[in-house]
């Protein structure tokens, strides 16, 4: 890595840190920032590959109330520089830097834990400054807060950069097949995870039939995503335009015993 | 001397809208959201109220709790900003209501946002784009980067407006129609790509062998052992395109038997495990480190 490259993946990884509380752009999503740091770095084709690989391990991965999601941010990054640095692009180099991303994922938690606890400190000095009413010291408080959660992944990728490229491919290379290939195997079935946490969020009685039809479609190889994404749109429209022709009596909502996901969401705030 | 009616401009609820993009930016574990909303409403502030203690009081109000899912936020300060206006000429609002619409509006939002946006649109966006990144295609990235910005960008401002416009009879309208049909068709088209999802990424490959199948007569080519005519050689290939078996014995394996009943049968009973345990209240981290585990088993007893 140039000394350029590696200034501007620690730049993208500020960006990814912030972005990783702030949620709004999404440049902390796999998608983004691995294609990001595989473009400054000259590897792209492989970034795009890789942040589409983790993008389906994350798809369920979110922060609800004041419960914290692994760290999208941490993973993606780090796996990224991790995946640069073995300067293996083949499947089986993507592979191992998925699969790095895990324990990484765990690990960010604890730095957000940290900085949401510095952050306390932040409201109080915030409270001090209303009372005076400097709302300029507010304003500034809170980008401190912000630069907080920037640098919290900005230094971890700065000292991942740190580490000699050599240590990080030996290290690749210690690595036996049965394990790169078990780890493949393992992150071929681990998506399953992440979408059995988005069913549970949204499952009732009512839209059950839709993942039936889902399921089936899916298997007709020659439908491509836009295609089922089209029939999905057509199917929920026809499904809310026909529960009003019946009235109010059938229409309503009838999600019945097996619980209202949308509730036990309201019970954690 | 009469005060002329103060009114936020459109360029001021930009600048408060574009503030909200940056709401979680100080959570904390005491207030949560709380910083980082007075932050947003600063703009508004500044403008509604001159003097000092009014400035002061403003800003305490607005450092209290708050906590929602950060784009609904935006209903919610379309509607205090429409609340600070009527009080800074002269409504009598006091501080109870307004914290009362903002406590008030923040549960049932957030119980749309959480959903709608992480569970449905990102999930869907963010699928697309990665099933068009494993091939290595650039448009995968940009699709989801900027489908998803025009999408949260469009929401947060025009739902801003609606409540300011709205005010506070905003609350109303929460329980109406429009909004139940959203959440139940995003659900809908949510279970519906999801159970593609699972069927398409879900990868289980058993490498398992099965001893052979012995095919039945007629179902595999018979060959002559002497010498073979130009049309016996005719004969055996249409035979073969035709779709019979050059052998009488038919290789099977494990996964070509689950795949006959439907593809992506197993990775249908995995997601419904992984339900389950979550159900159990296990954590989705010990379950993504036990699935490594097992696959590495699976791999060294040459199962996959």
């Amino acid at each position: 890595m140039s000394i350029i490259a590696m200034i501007l993946v620690v730049i993208i990884a500020f960006f990814a840190g912030m972005e990783g509380i702030l949620d709004e752009f999404q440049i902390h999503q796999p998608l983004v920032s691995a294609t990001l740091i595989g473009l400054v770095t000259g590897h792209l084709t492989a970034g795009i590959v890789l942040g589409g690989s983790l993008q389906m391990i994350a798809l369920g991965w979110a922060n609800i109330g004041a419960a914290v999601a692994p760290d999208i941010a941490l993973a993606s990054v780090a796996s990224a520089i991790i995946m640069v640095k073995g300067n293996n692009f083949s499947t089986s180099g993507i592979g191992v830097a998925v699969a790095s991303a895990i324990p990484l994922a765990v690990a960010g938690l604890f730095l957000t834990m940290i900085v949401r606890t510095i952050s306390v400190g932040l409201t109080h000095g915030a409270d001090a400054a209303a009372k005076e009413g400097k709302y300029q010291t507010i304003e500034r408080l809170h980008l401190v807060g912000i630069l907080l959660q920037g640098l919290r992944i900005a230094i971890p990728a700065a000292l991942l950069i740190a580490v000699p490229a050599s240590a990080v491919q030996n290290a690749l290379g210690a690595m036996p097949d049965w394990l790169t290939g078990g780890m493949t195997i393992g992150g071929g079935m681990v998506v399953a995870v992440g979408y059995a946490l988005v069913i549970n969020m949204m499952a009732t009685r009512e839209v059950w039939p839709f993942f039936a039809i889902g399921f089936a479609l899916a298997a007709v190889s020659q439908l491509t995503l836009i295609a089922l994404g089209a029939i999905g749109v057509a199917l929920a429209l026809i499904y809310l335009n026909l529960s009003k022709m019946g009235g109010n009596g059938g229409g309503g909502s009838n999600g019945g015993g097996s619980g209202d996901p949308v509730g036990d969401i309201l019970n954690q705030y | 001397m009469m005060a002329e009616k103060i009114e936020l401009t459109r360029s001021d609820r930009m600048s408060v809208a574009w503030r909200s993009q940056f709401l979680q930016g100080s959570w904390n574990y005491e207030r949560m959201q709380n910083v980082g909303w007075a932050y947003a409403l600063i703009p508004a502030i500044k403008k509604l109220y001159t003097t000092k203690e009014d400035r002061t009081a403003a800003l305490k109000r607005h450092l209290e709790f708050f906590n929602t899912h950060p784009y609904v936020a935006s209903p919610i300060i379309g509607v205090t900003l429409a609340l600070e206006e009527e009080r800074a000429n002269g409504a009598p609002i006091d501080d109870t209501a307004i914290q009362g619409v903002k406590i008030g509006m923040m549960g049932p939002l957030a119980g749309i946002g959480d959903p709608v946006f992480w569970f449905t649109v990102r999930p869907i966006l963010g699928a697309l784009g990665a099933s068009l990144a494993l091939g290595g295609n650039i448009l995968g990235p940009i699709l989801f980067f900027v489908l998803w910005n025009v999408i949260r960008m469009s929401f947060i401002w025009y739902t801003q407006e609606f409540g300011y416009k709205a005010g506070s009879a905003i609350t109303q309208d929460l329980s109406g129609g429009l909004l139940k049909d959203i959440t139940k068709g995003a659900s809908i088209l949510g279970m519906f790509i999801l159970a593609v999802l699972v069927e398409r990424w879900v990868s289980i490959k058993f490498a398992v062998e099965l001893p052979a199948k012995k095919l039945a007569e007629g179902a595999y080519i018979k060959f002559p052992n002497g010498a073979v005519s130009g049309g016996k050689l005719q004969e055996i290939l249409s035979q073969q395109a035709s779709g019979l078996s050059l052998t009488k014995m038919a290789p099977n394996t494990l996964q070509g038997n689950l795949d006959s009943l439907i593809p992506g049968l197993m990775g249908l009973l995995l997601t419904f495990l992984a339900m389950w345990l979550l159900k159990k209240k296990v954590s989705p981290i010990v379950m993504i480190i036990g699935i490594f585990i097992f696959g590495i088993l699976m791999r060294v007893l040459h199962i996959m």
